[in-house]
């Protein structure tokens, strides 16, 4: 019974490890605590950005900053690196090669990586529009909101670059399955976020 | 018959079928803003339904959120999150929102 049973966000480890599944429920939950926290902090800051979108001051709008493709192309690698973060939880519970879970998250933090290319871009072309931070009430608020996604993003990155060296170097004992678990609901939690930046901000911003 | 690889594919099924749905729900937000067809704010209307949608659909394939008893702990702890924020980001908005019209 205690095998199949759900004990946390995320995929739950009870059908091939269940010694590890009896450690991971209050391990995980405390996670997810402080998720459901960061999300306050992000919904507070797309608060703030409502209130502050009418506040351009004369200067640069955001139906002239956003490009509706480059928010597509990153949303596109956000999920997909979604569904691959999927793929390293499976293959980790299910004892897959080694090489395959390292592969799962080479190609997770590849996707992540370019995420964060295209964000950096967007955001100097900004710059070079005159649309940074001080501009205005709207572009501080703006500033506040994406890039603290996008530094999230960044953090998320090296922890996948830390778990892919735990996991050459200790294997895949407990601590480092409860580490992933962790890890993955980060990253999931990570695009939840993106969906709610590229409709908020980026397609509530270039409804004509 | 179940052994653990059956539990493997419908695992991996159930990442793929949130996968195709999420990128479905995606598509039709940027098509509806990109070939505008209804008026601005229906349209706002359809992209925030849209994401909404995804939201659960992410918690429910890739974070396997579910109704299931055993997994109330964690359903309980979103729901009071979304509470509270509904409560501030709601509140805020109201009271700024009034704040400018009365200043106009």
């Amino acid at each position: 019974m205690s095998a199949n049973e759900i004990k946390h966000a995320g995929l739950n480890l009870g059908d091939t490890d269940e010694l590890t599944h009896g450690q991971a429920g209050s391990a995980v939950f405390g996670f997810w605590v402080f998720l459901m926290s960061d999300a306050v902090i992000f919904a507070l800051l797309f608060a703030t950005y409502g209130v502050m979108l009418p506040a351009t001051v004369g200067g640069p709008t955001p139906a002239s900053e956003y490009k509706i493709l480059s928010a597509f192309l990153e949303t596109l690698t956000l999920l997909t690196s979604s569904f691959t973060f999927g793929m390293v939880s499976v293959a980790m519970k299910h004892g897959a090669s080694r090489r395959q879970l390292l592969s799962w998250m080479g190609v997770t933090l590849v996707l992540g990586a370019a995420f964060l290319g295209m964000e950096l871009h967007d955001f100097t072309t900004m710059f070079g529009d005159g649309a940074y931070p001080t501009r205005s009430g709207y572009l501080s608020s703006f500033f506040a909101l994406v890039p603290l996604h996008g530094l999230h993003v960044f953090f998320g990155s090296v922890w996948i670059i830390v778990m892919m060296v735990q996991v050459m170097t200790f294997g895949l004992d407990a601590r480092v399955k409860i580490n992933i678990l962790r890890l993955s609901l980060f990253w999931h939690f990570l695009d939840i976020v993106w969906i709610a930046i590229f409709s908020v901000v980026y397609l509530q911003g270039l409804i004509r | 018959m179940s052994g653990p690889n059956d539990s493997k594919r419908d695992e991996i099924r159930s990442y793929a079928i949130g996968y195709c749905v999420a990128l479905a729900l995606t598509g039709a937000a940027f098509a509806a803003v990109h070939w505008p067809s209804f008026a601005s704010t229906t349209t706002l209307a359809i992209v925030l339904g849209l994401a909404v949608v995804q939201t659960v659909v992410h918690f429910r394939f890739f974070l396997h959120i579910s109704l299931r008893k055993s997994a109330r702990d964690d359903l309980q702890l979103i729901l009071f999150s979304m509470l509270i924020v509904i409560l501030m980001v709601s509140g805020t908005l109201v009271i700024l929102f009034n704040l400018r019209a009365r200043m106009m």
